[in-house]
């Protein structure tokens, strides 16, 4: 789909972003993938409201598998809240190189509150690649529009795996529960382009599982700071290897 | 499951554990949205970190499964993420079909070997 250019209005432009959001891969993506979390929430014992709630708050699919499953398990809060906590520092980032597009001559702060918290992966990779061909003034908006967009599409599908994990055989519950780690798996390897995410994917892989089965304490925490430590020290000796 | 997971607890939970740690990094965002580039040290070890987090949750959803998939033998569960994987590889890198045989072996492979 070709970037509309020009909107005659604020509200024509939020409407464009909507409109690009459901047009877009990532709805079948976000679709999928809440569907899934959706399920894991009604299997660990949460409410569908209360599901619905951690989507707008949260807004970022595996910092809520972790909140759910955590929480759901029992987990000690300050470990649910620092696995938790890690997984959001990739969110910086994406706010740093997503509000310089959006800044104009004449935008506030508060004018940036909403785009911000709304960033996530989807959100992020649609608007870099749709945002620099239109005019600034309409950016937030088209922004604002793909990213709720996106989030209806979640809360709704939320709810839709919600309650068929409540209604299904076992089998196909499973099946929904899946859907989880395996798109995980693979739009994590899809995203790891340099090596470095390339070697985190598979330490944390290979030691998350080790140091839950070895009973380590804040397992998940230290599988991803020795993980990604490992590979970015792995990374920062190939770079210095003539 | 907790047996505290009544009321409104489950919400405070949810501010406290779930949106202030996330959010945090997203308020960090907005004030250094000048001045930290992509490319800078600091943020290719905290996307390492972040990945092999992810990463981790991944495998032991997968391996330590819970609720329904847990009824579903592990080597099953192995062999159809290993499938989903091997068709996102083989048919142009595509999410899609990735998932699509990763879901289709396992609910084949469940209903087959049924006990």
């Amino acid at each position: 789909m070709a970037a509309p250019r020009t909107f005659s209005s604020t509200g024509e432009a939020l409407l464009g972003g909507l409109k690009a959001a459901l047009s877009s891969i990532f709805f079948f993506v976000i679709g999928g993938t809440y569907i899934g979390i959706g399920a894991l929430a009604h299997d660990f014992g949460f409410s569908a409201w209360w599901m619905a709630l951690s989507t707008v708050l949260v807004w970022a699919g595996p910092a809520q598998v972790i909140l759910i499953s955590a929480l759901g398990s029992g987990s000690p809060l300050i470990e649910a809240a620092i696995a938790v906590s890690l997984t959001g520092i990739r969110l910086l980032p994406m706010v740093v190189a997503l509000l310089p597009l959006l800044r104009g001559e004449g935008t506030r702060l508060r004018d940036l509150l909403l785009p911000t918290h709304l960033t996530s992966v989807s959100m992020w990779v649609e608007s870099l690649r749709l945002l620099p061909g239109m005019l600034r003034e309409h950016r937030i908006a088209f922004c604002n529009g793909v990213a709720l967009g996106l989030m209806g599409v979640a809360v709704a599908f939320g709810f839709v795996g919600f309650y068929l994990a409540a209604g299904l055989p076992p089998l196909f519950a499973g099946g929904l529960l899946f859907l989880t780690p395996v798109s995980f798996l693979i739009s994590t390897a899809r995203n790891a382009r340099a090596m470095v995410d390339r070697l985190s994917l598979v330490f944390g892989l290979a030691l998350a599982p080790l140091l839950a089965m070895l009973h380590v304490q804040l397992d998940l925490m230290w599988s991803g700071v020795v993980g990604g430590t490992l590979a970015y020290g792995i990374h920062r000796l190939r770079e210095a290897a003539p | 499951m907790n047996a505290d997971m009544a009321g409104l607890w489950p919400y405070f939970l949810l501010v406290l554990v779930g949106f202030l740690p996330n959010e945090v990094w997203r308020a960090l965002g907005l004030m250094m949205a000048r001045g930290l580039n992509e490319d800078s040290e600091l943020v290719v070890w905290a996307r390492a970190v972040a990945t092999a987090i992810l990463a981790g949750v991944i495998a032991k959803l997968i391996l330590l499964s819970p609720g329904a998939l847990a009824g579903i033998p592990l080597g099953l569960r192995v062999t159809a993420a290993a499938c989903g994987f091997a068709a996102f590889l083989l048919v142009k890198r595509s999410l899609f079909v990735g998932v699509a045989v990763g879901e289709a072996v396992l609910l084949a492979g469940g209903y087959l070997f049924a006990p």
